[in-house]
């Protein structure tokens, strides 16, 4: 899932500064899980920002909603009806949600109030980890289930460097060695002949190096003539 | 860790390729070549722009090593750039081994540097992962990490001998013929995989490695062991990173704090003992003493690891203490350093 948190919140009133009403939009898909943008995370934030504003003499009135799915227009289409009285809307959504807001609700002012993280995994309660980059070209049969991209903080192919000490990665010490368990998985599957090859330079064009991606599926679109 | 059971490996033959100076033309090559025990020291460039700060730290070094790296960017500190610090160090007579991080540069701009690098003369390249920016001065930095350093060894090994650009495209006029190096840390972890990570790099390219600084003689045997075994000194040469220590303070934080960094208790109570009848307060009698006592024990190291079979040579890092080097290198009966003809 995506996970995200909240940014601080001076951060978020400072981007309320000059309005007087808010909408305060959650999400109910990736960032409710990860207790960052769900209905109890915008009830929370909205009456700290209420409050907050109020002690300074300056007070917001912020309305509460939530959609099921922010990233996609036809469950943030029934927020259009309410939108003229807000000066902007205060999204709880992922970077993706914020974006889908601001484009479908072009006259709107769309304030972020998370900090979108990673595509994460949730390794205990109240504990996530970046699992995926979304690099777009997938290496993870080569490296015993676990991502090099992601997991190791110079992305190395060929590890694991000098660094490893433990299991434990020089840049972090709460950080697992992505390699250390490569190096693990791959012996216990009989397949350390990987770890041998010099795994070559990684083609980065399906990353975002390689330009603003867009995947088209001709298989799944719907004809221009069907559209209307 | 010690539940890892690694298989057998041996070293693909690599009888077809060139001997180690005829693949470049440096002067630590042919010292390698030769089958002299080389010498190399360390030069860090200057936080600043001045290149007299480069020329005196290249005098303490002229005559006592064969060639000396010139550190980029080190711990992620912006220094004045390797390649220039290179140059200016050439013109004192040292010969420079440049290092390169790929923390910093792309594949385009790492080629492209290194082509200028080579034009202006620098013959010897050490090719690194580099020290992450979160321990250097601009932890705020976007790094790069394009390649790693094992496909930059690749990379810089395929410029050389097939002519080409990373992306396969033939270089006008031939590739830039570096000596080729990496690095080793032989006390790094998993302890059974060291050994098949520097294969790797004899594999992926690299003529010669430097190691991390070497305090556990016991560990370091035992990591040669597997290494001679496996073939991997026969296709490449190990030089070996000494240092002498400054302070039994300074000997205790590279045990406690430096990841990868081993050093066995007996050095640390030499250190210590070495200053037990001087008074507390006498700074410069303990820090004399010290001293005097960290570069006997470095003499020592060099005389034993010169002892030990697949060990091509020395690495004396005198990190901000130069002036070290000379002493160190004539005590261990290194000097003078072989002149080789080209």
């Amino acid at each position: 899932m995506i996970v995200a948190e909240q940014k601080p919140l001076n951060e978020i009133k400072a981007m309320l500064e000059g309005c007087n009403k808010v909408l305060a939009v959650g999400c109910g898909t990736c960032v409710a899980v990860c207790f960052a943008g769900g209905r109890q995370e915008v009830g929370l934030l909205s009456a700290s920002l209420r409050m907050s504003t109020d002690i300074d003499g300056a007070a917001v009135d912020i309305d509460e909603t939530i959609v099921q799915r922010q990233c996609e227009k036809e469950y943030n289409a029934p927020l259009e009806a309410e939108l003229e009285q807000y000066d902007a809307i205060l999204s709880l959504g992922c970077g993706v949600g914020v974006q889908s807001l601001a484009q479908q609700f072009p006259g709107k002012r769309i304030l972020p109030a998370l900090n979108t993280k990673f595509m994460g995994y949730p390794a205990e309660h109240g504990i996530w980890e970046d699992r995926c980059q979304g690099c777009g070209n997938c290496v993870l049969h080569l490296t015993g289930g676990v991502c090099p991209v992601s997991r190791c903080p110079k992305s190395l192919f060929n590890g694991p460097c000098g660094g490893s000490q433990g299991g434990i990665c020089e840049v972090d010490q709460e950080t697992e060695c992505a390699w250390n368990v490569i190096c693990e998985n791959q012996l216990r599957l009989g397949l350390f002949d990987e770890m041998m090859e010099i795994h070559p330079a990684k083609d980065w064009s399906s990353a975002r190096d390689g330009g603003h991606r867009r995947i088209v599926r001709e298989d799944v679109r719907i004809p221009d003539e069907e559209k209307a | 860790m010690n539940t890892m059971n690694f298989p057998a490996f041996t070293m693909p033959d690599n009888s077809a390729a060139l001997p180690i100076a005829e693949r470049c033309d440096s002067h630590l090559a042919r010292v390698l070549a030769a089958g002299e025990f080389a010498v190399t020291g360390e030069l860090g460039p200057p936080k600043g722009h001045d290149p007299e700060e480069v020329r005196s730290k290249a005098r303490l070094l002229l005559d006592c090593v064969d060639a000396a790296n010139v550190t980029d960017n080190q711990a992620a500190v912006v220094r004045m750039s390797s390649i220039a610090a290179g140059q200016i160090m050439m013109a004192e007579g040292v010969e420079p081994i440049i290092q390169m991080t790929c923390r910093d540069r792309n594949r385009l701009a790492m080629q492209a540097d290194l082509l200028g690098a080579y034009a202006l003369g620098i013959r010897n390249l050490l090719c690194l992962s580099g020290d992450h920016q979160s321990c250097g001065n601009h932890p705020g930095a976007k790094n790069v990490h394009d390649i790693d350093s094992m496909q930059f060894l690749r990379m810089m090994k395929e410029m050389r001998d097939e002519n080409k650009f990373q992306c396969g495209e033939e270089i006008p006029g031939g590739g830039p013929r570096f000596l080729i190096g990496g690095a080793a840390n032989p006390f790094a972890d998993p302890a059974e995989w060291r050994p098949y990570r520097l294969a790797k790099k004899a594999i992926a390219g690299a003529d010669f490695v430097q190691t991390q600084l070497v305090y556990d003689m016991e560990r370091f045997r035992e990591y040669m062991k597997r290494v001679v075994d496996m073939g991997v000194a026969e296709q490449l040469k190990i030089i070996v990173g000494v240092g002498p220590l400054k302070s039994a303070g300074m000997a205790k934080f590279m045990r406690d704090r430096i990841p990868g960094m081993t050093v066995p208790d007996a050095i640390i109570d030499r250190m210590a003992g070495t200053v037990a009848d001087i008074d507390t307060e006498n700074k410069p009698e303990r820090n004399a003493a010290w001293k005097a006592e960290g570069i006997r024990i470095c003499i020592e190291q060099i005389q034993e690891i010169r002892e030990i079979e697949g060990v091509a040579g020395v690495h004396i890092m005198a990190i901000e203490w130069e002036e070290a080097v000379h002493p160190i290198a004539e005590a261990a009966g290194l000097l003078p350093r072989p002149i080789i003809e080209a």
